[in-house]
Formats: structure tokens, C-alpha cells, sequence
């Protein structure tokens, strides 16, 4: 049974991972960047919830909506102001600029919080669970999370197929010149495609906040995370984000029970296994399409 | 009076020139051929009108206005639409989804996505299918429909039978003369048969290594005189600019 715990548990994490991932996908399927500060900016917006929520008294989750409209706005400003341009210099650049936002936002944080770690109370979700039987119990909160990142990757989906900013992001992450030639404002595009990204990584960071503690430097671990859960489930594909969060969970709740240290490890192992099986290529998909 | 005014443009790839000081002036609702050898700077030219190149210098005026600094998506509300050479379609879009991006980005007008469909009935049975999947022809009809979804007062179109079957192409030439023939569009064509060029323009526009060379109506130029003009040989008297 306690296998089945891990295997539930395992699951569970990988809604995480899908939330941390889906931004991070939906970035380099629309322009083609590859966001290296996608974990600090899951960072900053739990230090931002943080801060609302504590300056104001109100749970985080309530603060949580106003972060992410709040980091979405910085998203968007963060594409029209500093990646567009980069973009204009090749596909290399981007990748450099946000290496550099990645160390900005860490040392900001550094300075204004100091290095110690903090978390999130979600109040009496974080310890509830439902007990299935004497041996299986189920962590509400990761039940909770589970079901944001279904909703947020359906209501995506739906946004990309069903809505004609959805049509007009797709076009433009199709081919960019031919959208302006159609009346479509690329740029708007892709600074809308970025708020969206930084928006959803806020949940992302909140719920990571929620269930461990977080520093100003816990970003590049949970961007690695990201990264393997976009590469196993297919980059570009929004529900193979959630494929890739699973199997990734589940290799390291797994990893963790045969030996608590390896738990990282088996993850880092089942993804190497992923990238031999596949030969080395990895399924591309850069027209967002489910 | 003249609804586009091209002065002294001038449009750059890098290093090379690609269309050289030139001055055109096409008046509302008339039809002009630009015909030319590969590399004239025909499509250059389109794409500059067009905003998808930012001329060197060199104005573009469009119904009175300036709109040399305007990026393309801005100058689809104002009524320019581009057909791209090679259509350029959005290849995991469906037809109706191609022709739907298209939606209300231009002026108001007749042209929806079920006007589209009447004028190109053979897009009828494929409107959910993907642009990739299509046939060249098929694809062209989706490319000229879309450019119409802007209910565009000048439309440029780069080249539409490119590669397409002789009978695609005359079905598509049908489509767009009941279009040319209402007099109500203004269109640019950039189009390799002569003798078709001839046929749907009012005038024609010659242009060599980037600049024009000859332009008068279609009925007062022979096919000889734009021959010449097109592979350089004789040099017809550069137009006054």
C-alpha cells in the first residue's frame, strides 16, 4: 500500500509540475523563448502573495488572484519592454536576457527579504487529507492543486481553440508576419502570451509556497522541474505538460520510497531515460496545438 | 483621385537594394499589373506598401494620409490587405479558422466568412480542414479570402497563380474578375503571364533591377514594348517621378 501512496502522491506533484510547466511551454510555443527566470518569477510572485497576504491579514489564497493579475501586468511589460527587443537580435539573445532577469530577481529578493526561507499558510488545507482506507490518505491540498492545473490547462486549451485572441495567438505563433499582414498586432500577441505564462507560474509558486518553504534562490530548482515535465511531455503540447508533471512526480514520490535521498535523483533518471528512448529528439510542436 | 502614392521609395535587405527611388500612383478602384523578371523588387515593393518593410526613405501615402511609419496590423485597419506570395497560410489553423483570424482586424464591410465562402464555393466542403492539408489552389482561394475578411479598399496580391494547375488558376481568375469588375476594389497585381496581366489591368507597371521602368494603360502598351521593358533590352524613357 505504501506504494500506492506513492504512486497517488506522485500524481498529485505532478499537477504541480504541470502548473510550473504549462507558462514555461506556452512561452517558447508562441515566440520561441526559452524563459531561464521562470522559476524566479514563480518566486516572486509567492514572495508577492506574501506580502499581500501579510500586510493585509487575508489568507493567501485570496491574495493570490491579485498576484496574478499584479505579475501578469509585470509579465506583459517584461515582453513589450525588455524581451521584444532581444528577440530582435536572434534567437540566442532572449535566452541571455533572461538569464540575467533570473539573477536580478534572485538578488532582488536577496535584498529585500534576506535569504531565509518563508512559506505560505493555507490554513487547515495544509495538514486536512481524506482518508481512503487505514493505509491511503490523500493530501487536500495537493487534491486542490491538482484540480487548478486541470481547470487552468482545460480553460488554456479552450482559450487557444475557442476565443479569437486565442486563434490570433496561434496565428502569430504560427508565422508572425503574415498575422500583422491580417491586422493581428504580433507584439500584443506575445506580450499577451507572456502575462499569461507569468501569471500562471504565480499560482505555480503559490502552491509550491503553500506546501514547502521557499528562498529568494528556489527558483532554478523548480525551473529544472519545469523544464524536464515540458521535454518528457512534448514542448508546445499544454496536456503533455501534465504528462510530463506526472511522470515526473511519480518517478520522484517513487525515488523517495526506496531512499529519501534519491527522490530528486529518480526524477532526473526517468527524464534521461525519456531523452535515450525518444533518441534524443524531442517532439516540437512550436504551433501550440493540444 | 489616387487612392495609393508611392514616392521615391526606396526599400533595403541588408546590403542589397531592393527597390530603388520609385514613384507610382494608383487611382481608387482601377486595376494595375506589376509585372517584371525574378528580383525586380516586385514583392518588395508589395511588402512595403503593404508594412511588412520599413522603406529606407521614400513616403507611402494611402488615401491622402502618410503612412510610412505605420506597422502593418494598423495599416489593415485602414484598408491594405496582402495576398503574400507563396499565400503563406497558417498551416495548423483550419480554412475557417484562417479566414476567422481575419475577423474584424480591417474595415467594416460585405465580407465575412460565409461571403468568402459563396465566393469560393470550393471552399465549402473544406472548412475544417487544415491549411497544410489543402491543394495549392485550394490554399490560394483561403489566402485571397482572408486578405478579403479586411474588407480591403487597395488589396495587393503577390503573385496568386504560382505554382498553380492552369484550371486553378482560371477558376481563381473567375473568382477575383467578378471582384475587379465591380470597380469598388482597388488592386495590385504581381503576376508572371503577360498575356493574363494584359487582360485584367487597367494599367501596368514595369519594373528592372528595382526600378520601374515603364508604366502606361494596358490597351496603349504592346506586348512587345513591356517584353523589352521586362528583360531590359530596350530602355523605354524612365518615368518622370
Amino acid at each position: 500500500m505504501i506504494w500506492v501512496n506513492a504512486v497517488m502522491a506522485g500524481i498529485l506533484l505532478g499537477g504541480l509540475y504541470a502548473l510550473f510547466a504549462c507558462g514555461l511551454s506556452l512561452m517558447y510555443g508562441v515566440m520561441g523563448i526559452i524563459n531561464l527566470a521562470h522559476g524566479d518569477l514563480a518566486v516572486l510572485g509567492a514572495y508577492l502573495v506574501f506580502v499581500i497576504s501579510s500586510s493585509l491579514g487575508v489568507s493567501p489564497f485570496l491574495a493570490l488572484p491579485v498576484a496574478v493579475v499584479l505579475m501578469g501586468g509585470l509579465g506583459y511589460l517584461m515582453q513589450r519592454a525588455l524581451l521584444e527587443r532581444s528577440l530582435r537580435a536572434g534567437p540566442l539573445v532572449p535566452l541571455l536576457t533572461t538569464f540575467g532577469l533570473a539573477i536580478v530577481i534572485q538578488n532582488g529578493l536577496l535584498q529585500l527579504f534576506t535569504s531565509d526561507s518563508r512559506s505560505l499558510d493555507a490554513g487547515a488545507l495544509t495538514v486536512a487529507s481524506l482518508h481512503v482506507n487505514d493505509q491511503l490518505t490523500i493530501p487536500l491540498l495537493g487534491v486542490v492543486i491538482f484540480l487548478v492545473a486541470l481547470g487552468l490547462l482545460g480553460g488554456l486549451q479552450l482559450f487557444l481553440n475557442r476565443t479569437a485572441i486565442g486563434r490570433a495567438m496561434r496565428a502569430t505563433a504560427q508565422d508572425p508576419d503574415t498575422a500583422e499582414l491580417i491586422g493581428i498586432n504580433a507584439k500584443h500577441m506575445y506580450g499577451l502570451a507572456t502575462a499569461i505564462a507569468v501569471g500562471t507560474v504565480t499560482i505555480a509558486g503559490t502552491f509550491f509556497g503553500m506546501r514547502s518553504s521557499f528562498a529568494p534562490l528556489s527558483g532554478p530548482s523548480q525551473l529544472i522541474f519545469a523544464f524536464e515535465a515540458v521535454v518528457i511531455g512534448g514542448i508546445g503540447s499544454l496536456w503533455g505538460t501534465l504528462v510530463g508533471g506526472i511522470v515526473l512526480g511519480v518517478a520522484q514520490t517513487i525515488g523517495a520510497q526506496i531512499n529519501p535521498q534519491s527522490s530528486i535523483l529518480c526524477g532526473n533518471l526517468v527524464f534521461l531515460a525519456v531523452l535515450i528512448i525518444r533518441n534524443g529528439r524531442v517532439f516540437v510542436s512550436r504551433a501550440v496545438s493540444s | 483621385m489616387s487612392l495609393l502614392e508611392i514616392e521615391t521609395l526606396e526599400v533595403r535587405h541588408g546590403a542589397l537594394t531592393a527597390v530603388r527611388g520609385v514613384s507610382l500612383s494608383v487611382d481608387e478602384g482601377s486595376v494595375l499589373a506589376l509585372v517584371g523578371a525574378n528580383g525586380a523588387g516586385k514583392t518588395t515593393l508589395l511588402r512595403a506598401v503593404a508594412g511588412a518593410h520599413r522603406p529606407q526613405s521614400g513616403r507611402v501615402r494611402f488615401d491622402g494620409a502618410d503612412v510610412t511609419g505605420l506597422p502593418a496590423h494598423r495599416r489593415v485597419k485602414l484598408g491594405i490587405a496582402l495576398v503574400p506570395e507563396g499565400r503563406r497560410l497558417f498551416p495548423g489553423l483550419t480554412v475557417e479558422e484562417n479566414l476567422q483570424a481575419a475577423a474584424g482586424k480591417g474595415r467594416s464591410g460585405p465580407w465575412t466568412v460565409a461571403a468568402v465562402l459563396e465566393a469560393f464555393p470550393i471552399l465549402q466542403p473544406l472548412v475544417r480542414r487544415r491549411a497544410s492539408s489543402l491543394s495549392g489552389g485550394e490554399q490560394q482561394a483561403t489566402a485571397i479570402g482572408r486578405a478579403l475578411m479586411a474588407n480591403p479598399r487597395l488589396l495587393l496580391l503577390d503573385e496568386v497563380s504560382l505554382g498553380l494547375a492552369p484550371q486553378a488558376v482560371d477558376a481563381m481568375y473567375r473568382s477575383l474578375d467578378a471582384l475587379m469588375a465591380s470597380g469598388n476594389s482597388t488592386v495590385i497585381l504581381v503576376e508572371q503571364d503577360l498575356r493574363r496581366a494584359m487582360a485584367v489591368s487597367g494599367r501596368i507597371a514595369c519594373m528592372l533591377e528595382g526600378r520601374l521602368i515603364l508604366e502606361g494603360a494596358s490597351n496603349a502598351l504592346s506586348r512587345d514594348e513591356i517584353t523589352n521593358a521586362y528583360f531590359g533590352l530596350r530602355r523605354a524613357p524612365e518615368v518622370a517621378s
